[in-house]
């Protein structure tokens, strides 16, 4: 499991758990899970379309990401339009399956993309990915203080003078890259799980925006590393796990706040 | 006069038969559910259900029973979870259905992966997520009919309360409609239509066929009769130019690599939703005071 050739898998993991954490904090607290399902399936058709003419993946990845939310950002501007996205997310959907039928018939290359291949990563894209990674980090680090600002009280940081619409776009922009180092390793079906699970159960279990941000980016990284070594172990794909860990987790952390306000009402009674 | 679109053989093929049959009978089933869908505005119930329903379906594959089964039986329990968190709370409803429909991917991921590894089958995952028309059974076309004719009959029967709850929950229930049981009944008659366009454009597209055409015809028509009549038509006529298009793909490429039926459906349902949006704005600009009938981005039920 510890092998030479895993070395990728542990570290592109580790990073993107990271990363994934602390965004996904950030799309649970903003309501953003629309985004963050659209997102993925947009970095799908880009490294479909990158195989379809020879290009670097990571290339066709990170381009269409950042399109999408792009284009996510300027229609939900104008209009709250549930019907809109979901046809530009079935859309986006259809064009991946179209690259790869052009490409190839190999299987696998589909199955891996939608759910995920711990050795999605490449020992010459690990630079990349890790140079990609910090960048998102420091962003969401220097955006800290008004992305929650802006999360909790809109109005009152409008009054304040914050461009609500910029940090809106920035903070779409750095989800769309951290979805595209995300899809290779736990695949465009399931980056929606890796940034909705832990962090759904973060904040479940801590209120305060800082210890919850640790728990997060704790509890992402427990659920990818618990992934590859289940998927290396018994072989099969990363993203069953990723899906299911999220889901027990949020399950958990739901009973036991659930366990806990009883507690507290016994001791008010 | 049709030549450069109709391809030598397309109506001699018997694939091709089964496959207009089958995607016209599913677009006007689709129709039906989806104008109540997008009233609702359970767009995103909708999407949630395909997710489920593609496990369910890659669950049957591997089991070696029919997709068709699969895709409904998952579609079923997924709209019963559904039902389950949506009257708990409304806050972090959107939470929960989303922690629900990625253990559902998971499931399906795990589905797939074992399909693909233990059988000889290939292009499971194609079949399963992205559909794949042309290898409908004919005797697969009698339970497609079948269970149309019951969607629609029950939609036939509930389709009053439905539509009043739909517009308007206050008034239905002051009207002593049951708004908790018309509601389950529709997610089921939801998840079942979803299921047989899952057959047609696949379990993760069939979000495109539910709610495009009936969105599109909200657009254009205020009365809620001739909506549904322009949705039948314009789902029918995205599905059958998908056919024959994909048909004629096979063609376009030197490679003989055919493109899917589902990326042209999509495309069409796209193609049909902008142009419909367009001569609504254009429409609006011509009579800015006239008010708007039917309200059909409104949130009424689902987020």
């Amino acid at each position: 499991m510890f092998s030479n050739y895993m070395a990728n898998a542990w570290i592109s993991g580790t990073i993107v758990a990271a990363l994934a954490g602390a965004v996904g904090f950030f799309v649970v607290l903003r309501g953003a899970s629309f985004p963050a399902h659209a997102i993925p399936n947009g970095a799908f058709a880009g490294a479909a379309g990158a195989t379809l003419v020879g290009v670097d993946p990571l290339f066709g990845l990170v381009s269409f990401a950042v399109l999408a939310a792009l284009g996510i950002g300027a229609t939900s501007r104008r209009t709250r339009n549930d019907v809109a996205t979901a046809l530009s997310l079935v859309l986006m959907l259809a064009l991946g399956a179209a690259f790869l039928t052009l490409s190839s018939d190999y299987e696998p290359a589909i199955n891996a993309l939608l759910f995920g291949e711990i050795l999605g990563v490449s020992a010459s894209e690990i630079l990349p990915v890790l140079a990609l990674g910090v960048l998102c980090l420091v962003a969401l680090v220097l955006l800290f203080r008004p992305l929650v600002f802006t999360s909790v009280a809109p109005e009152l940081a409008e009054a304040r003078g914050l461009n609500a619409t910029l940090i809106e776009t920035i903070f779409l922009v750095v989800l769309a890259l951290s979805t595209a180092l995300t899809v290779p390793v736990v695949g465009a079906l399931l980056t929606f799980s890796l940034m909705i699970g832990p962090p759904a159960a973060a904040r479940l279990l801590s209120s305060r925006p800082g210890r919850a941000i640790a728990l997060s980016v704790a509890l992402a990284l427990v659920t990818v590393w618990l992934s590859i070594a289940g998927s290396y172990t018994f072989n099969l794909p990363i993203g069953f796990f990723v899906g299911s860990i999220g889901a027990v987790m949020f399950l958990g952390a739901r009973l036991w706040g659930a366990q806990r306000a009883r507690r507290q009402q016994r001791v008010v009674a | 006069m049709l030549d450069w679109l109709i391809e030598p053989g397309l109506f001699a093929n018997h694939s091709v038969d089964n496959a207009l049959a089958v995607g016209a009978v599913v677009a006007v089933v689709s129709a039906v559910v989806g104008i109540f869908t997008v009233l609702r505005g359970q767009s995103f119930a909708g999407h949630a259900l395909t997710d489920v329903a593609t496990a369910g379906g890659a669950g049957a594959f591997l089991a070696g029973v029919a997709p068709l089964a699969g895709f409904i039986g998952g579609g079923v329990v997924g709209a019963a979870a559904m039902d389950v968190i949506g009257v708990q709370r409304v806050k972090g409803r959107d939470i929960a259905t989303g922690v629900v429909l990625g253990a559902a991917m998971g499931l399906a991921a795990l589905f797939l992966y074992l399909s693909t590894t233990h059988s000889s089958a290939t292009g499971t995952t194609q079949l399963i997520l992205f559909g794949s028309i042309f290898t409908v059974q004919s005797s697969t076309l009698p339970e497609v009919f079948v269970l149309s004719v019951a969607v629609l009959v029950v939609v036939a029967i509930i389709g009053r309360p439905l539509l009043l709850s739909s517009v308007s929950t206050e008034l239905a229930f002051a009207k002593g409609v049951r708004l908790r049981a018309v509601g389950f009944v529709f997610m089921v008659v939801l998840a079942v239509s979803v299921g047989l366009s899952a057959i047609v454009i696949g379990s993760i597209l069939s979000t495109a066929l539910l709610i495009g055409p009936p969105a599109s015809a909200l657009k254009v028509v205020g009365r809620f009769g001739t909506g549904v009549a322009v949705a039948m038509a314009l789902g029918v006529g995205a599905t059958v130019l998908g056919v024959v298009l994909a048909y004629d793909s096979f063609y376009w490429f030197p490679s003989h690599r055919g493109l899917p039926v589902s990326f042209f459906v999509v495309v069409a349902v796209v193609v049909e939703f902008a142009v419909a949006s367009a001569l609504q704005r254009w429409r609006h600009s011509r009579t800015p005071t006239r008010p708007r009938v039917a309200n059909a981005g409104d949130p009424i039920g689902w987020h």
